[in-house]
């Protein structure tokens, strides 16, 4: 009896153990407390400011519903989130941390902007599924060299990718000095704005990217579940032994993936560039390739999840913009909010693949 | 010779945010994590050490040195403050590392803009400290010795951040190598199993090199805004220097003593346009000399398979006990 009682002692207060699988409903109740957790932080921090909280989340929720125009412009946003979210989320099957999104998009917008440039008599359709495939193939290749000095030589692509993305970022500024792509009569570092033809079509008021994107949704969804390569990618992210051990050339899969990853993060450049800005600029790609991420992690690197997600995030960013007018907020409150809604969600994933076992409490595992 | 001199006095300048920003971030992953947050936290440090000093001259008319240290006390603070969230986050609900890192860039970002903007409005346009708080930061005057020639511009003509960097690379680099703890830690980010179970509290050292490491970033942040743009709040100060912390990380092969002549170069880099224009080179090309440099240094430590250059080994993975 003794010796059972001091046993006891020394177990600590608290054990944390693995839940094998968690429910759809157990995730989606952890996620939804995370969630009201992190709107009553910011709550806290509006109220400190001097604003009556729920005013604000409500001109927030108008901000993005309210109108036509403020949907339409949330959907502007939530587009290249998701296909961004969809090109790391390629890489990610695999383990491999593409960090450099942000570069392939401006690389994809680069490309894109040289065939609006050197291929003015073009007729549109044409035109356009050029600048499409342009800046697919100009990003897929710019996000394949990391790829394949990680095949070979097992190079950190963490860092490889996230110096990528500064080198891509110089060579914009450098262009917009360049003449033919800088803006006529105008001494400013601007590139030139597309010409009409150059602009993708709307449908519904919004330029077609939002097709596109639901398109890629479904194919991304087919690729990764149903096909061979798909099976590949997930067993090079297993163990990459176990696909060398099963007869596949894992250089191959990480540099073909990779391909895929960029060229799909460089359809994003063409879709911002094309679509919704018209022209090409450091800003085009905006951090994207970051908060794309935390899109594809959350969503577990579902394709369908991630349509969810990335609207959500659009969301926080259309209303941050709309708080700034009707509340005086400054409108980095977008980035601080997503960051900590971000931080609540990441946080809540613990009690998803854990649960707290509590001293005193029997657990036969 | 002047020349040279005056381009020296700027590489030192220009480097040494990013050197503070550097020194957290290899005492952060010396302990095992991949904090990619180095941005977020330094905006944090940057906006927190700025409206230190405003507050302090505000409300207790504090103005000059005593102005001076509440930055660095505050700006380490926050700094801390967002790596303590990363730590909790990582080491205590094992959160991703990548994943929560890159979120703290993201909210540091929106922290520093958003109470940036605020502060200059609560100022009545922009926020900017008294002459008497800037010539706090203003280059020291080490009366015979900034006198000798050459030797005395090239190396006591500085503010006192730059000797505060100085004094921290000296000192991480004497804890790392010569001091038990340091040793500890490096068993921590090397291997936390065998740390572990020679009864080294694996997740009491991530904690502290990962919060102190912060704070570091933080005071690297703070620079940016006392020094470099002279006590105003200037949107998106940071700027991506940040992640140019994160390639001098690399660049430095994760040791503090290099760290201090990389950050140099660093600083050299950025500053060559200015000293050295080659006709036909545009700026940037230099601008984005660090990156392609960081590159190669990744790719040949890679190829050399280089133990003693390479990245603290369970860097970018947590630890579970239960797991191992």
């Amino acid at each position: 009896m003794s010796d059972y009682a001091s046993c006891e002692i020394k177990r600590p207060l608290v054990r944390m153990v693995r839940r094998p699988t968690a429910s759809l409903l157990h995730r989606a109740i952890v996620y939804f407390i995370a969630l009201i957790g992190a709107l009553l932080t910011g709550a806290l921090l509006i109220f400190i400011l001097g604003h009556n909280p729920l005013d604000v989340y409500v001109s927030m929720v108008q901000g993005t519903f309210g109108r036509a125009i403020s949907f339409n412009e949330t959907i502007k946003v939530a587009v290249p989130l998701l296909v961004t979210g969809m090109a790391v989320a390629m890489a990610f099957r695999m383990r491999f941390w593409n960090i450099g999104a942000e570069g392939q998009i401006l690389i994809g917008g680069i490309a894109s902007t040289a065939i609006v440039i050197y291929g003015q008599n073009i007729p549109q359709l044409p035109k356009l599924i050029l600048m499409g495939l342009a800046a697919m193939l100009a990003a897929g290749l710019y996000a394949a060299i990391p790829a394949l000095f990680k095949a070979k030589w097992d190079t950190n692509e963490t860092l490889f990718t996230l110096m990528m993305n500064y080198i891509a970022l110089q060579l914009i500024l450098f262009l917009q000095y360049q003449k033919g792509w800088q803006k006529e009569r105008t001494s400013f570092p601007i590139i030139r704005t597309f010409s009409p033809d150059a602009r993708l079509p709307r449908v519904y008021g919004i330029h077609i990217g939002w097709i596109i994107a639901l398109v890629l949704v479904i194919l991304y969804f087919i690729y990764v579940k149903k096909t061979k390569h798909g099976y590949e990618v997930s067993v090079v992210g297993e163990s990459v032994n176990t696909a060398r051990y099963a007869g596949m050339n894992v250089g191959k899969v990480i540099i073909r993936t990779m391909f895929i990853s960029g060229a799909l993060a460089g359809l994003v450049g063409f879709i911002q560039t094309a679509g919704a800005d018209g022209t090409l600029g450091e800003g085009t790609s905006g951090g994207m390739g970051y908060t794309a991420i935390t899109v594809a992690w959350l969503s577990k690197m579902n394709s369908i999840a991630m349509v969810f997600v990335s609207f959500f995030i659009a969301m926080l960013d259309r209303g941050a913009k709309s708080i700034q007018t009707s509340h005086g907020i400054p409108a980095s409150a977008a980035a601080l909010l997503t960051g900590l809604i971000l931080f609540f969600m990441l946080g809540s994933e613990f009690f998803i693949n854990y649960k707290l076992v509590f001293r005193g409490r029997a657990y036969h595992g | 010779m002047d020349n040279f001199v005056k381009f020296i006095n700027a590489a030192v300048l220009a480097g040494t945010p990013v050197l503070l920003g550097t020194l957290g971030e290899i005492l952060t992953e010396k302990s095992g994590n991949l904090n990619l947050g180095v941005e977020g936290m330094m905006f944090m440090g940057a906006i927190s050490g700025l409206a230190g000093a405003w507050f302090a001259e505000q409300w207790f008319n504090w103005s000059g040195v005593p102005a001076a240290l509440i930055a660095l006390l505050i700006s380490f603070v926050a700094g801390a403050f967002g790596a303590l969230m990363y730590a909790f986050l990582t080491v205590t609900l094992r959160a991703n590392q990548n994943v929560t890192g890159l979120t703290l860039a993201i909210f540091g970002t929106g922290f520093g803009n958003f109470f940036g903007e605020l502060l200059g409005k609560r100022a009545g346009g922009f926020v900017t400290v008294t002459a008497h708080t800037k010539d706090a930061f203003a280059n020291l005057n080490f009366g015979p010795l900034s006198k000798i020639p050459v030797i005395g511009r090239l190396f006591f003509s500085y503010n006192w951040l730059v000797y505060f960097a100085v004094i921290v690379a000296i000192a991480l680099h004497l804890f790392l190598k010569h001091t038990r703890r340091g040793l500890n830690l490096r068993s921590v980010g090397e291997s936390p199993a065998t740390a572990d179970a020679a009864g080294i509290n694996v997740n009491l050292y991530k904690y502290l090199a990962t919060i102190i490491g912060g704070g570091i970033c933080g005071i690297g942040g703070m620079y940016m805004t006392m020094v470099t743009t002279g006590g105003i709040w200037v949107h998106n100060t940071i700027r991506g220097y940040g992640w140019l912390a994160v390639a001098l990380v690399i660049f430095a092969t994760w040791s503090p003593a290099r760290a201090l002549y990389c950050g140099l170069i660093f600083g050299g880099l950025m500053m060559l346009r200015l000293y050295l224009p080659i006709p036909g080179v545009p700026q940037q090309i230099y601008d984005m000399l660090p990156y392609v440099a960081t590159i190669l240094v990744l790719i040949g430590m890679s190829i050399r398979q280089s133990k003693e250059y390479a990245q603290p080994k369970s860097s970018g993975l947590n630890y579970f006990r239960e797991e191992r």
